[in-house]
């Protein structure tokens, strides 16, 4: 599934415009990347968890010339599914190959 | 007077303050309305990786799916040989541009090259 299949998805579920889907689907994704932004967590109970993990820089080199490098600290989000959306994966074996477009 | 409450331990966002949000950005969608539709984006989310189909948000990041192989290993109590079954997993791949924003901050303060 791509943004697009799931705005398609909420307009005919939602009943709404697609153009309002679309609305709605990009201020979820803005307000969910905004709060990663300033380091919040995002908690979705049945779905799982965002967190924003902090990794300190460190004097790393360049492995080819072997000169200095600084390499500088980093953020990066992480998501961990929920038992629910977990044991829902590993089900979904049982039905086939995994789809979706690469 | 009541006691001060403690400290929050890690500030997060729930799907009430997602809805909050939308409200306030998408013109005359109600907080009930907007609430509707944030259980029903994350509602299809999963029932779409229940049906084991991938799915990629564009510029937030790729909810991948990946089957492990069943493995040989040993009960930690025991000693004792077990197969450890083959599993599904969920793992999220974020997109780079998700990456840079939230390393926007450290970027301007790093010293240019």
């Amino acid at each position: 599934m791509t943004k697009s299949e799931l705005i398609e998805a909420i307009a005919a579920r939602g009943g709404l415009t697609k153009a309002r889907a679309e609305e709605v689907v990009n201020s979820l994704f803005e307000a969910m990347t905004a709060a990663l932004r300033r380091g919040e967590g995002i908690e979705l109970r049945g779905f799982g968890s965002f967190s924003v993990r902090e990794y300190k820089g460190y004097d790393g080199r360049n492995p080819l010339t072997g000169t200095a490098v600084a390499v500088p600290p980093k953020r990066l989000p992480f998501f961990r599914p929920g038992k629910d959306l977990r044991e829902l994966v590993d089900q979904s074996r049982l039905g086939g190959p995994i789809t979706g477009e690469d | 007077m009541s006691a001060p409450s403690p400290p929050r331990k890690s500030a997060h966002v729930t799907k009430a303050d997602l809805a909050e949000a939308i409200h306030q950005q998408v013109p005359g969608l109600s907080k009930t309305h907007a609430a509707e539709l944030v259980a029903l984006v994350f509602d299809t989310l999963k029932e779409t990786l229940g049906r084991g189909e991938k799915i990629k948000i564009s510029g937030f990041g790729n909810f991948m799916l990946r089957d492990k192989k069943p493995r040989l290993g040993r009960n930690p109590k025991t000693a004792e040989p077990m197969t450890i079954e083959g599993r599904r997993v969920l793992t999220f791949r974020p997109s780079p541009i998700l990456r840079d924003e939230l390393n926007a901050d450290a970027e301007q303060e790093r010293p240019a090259p």
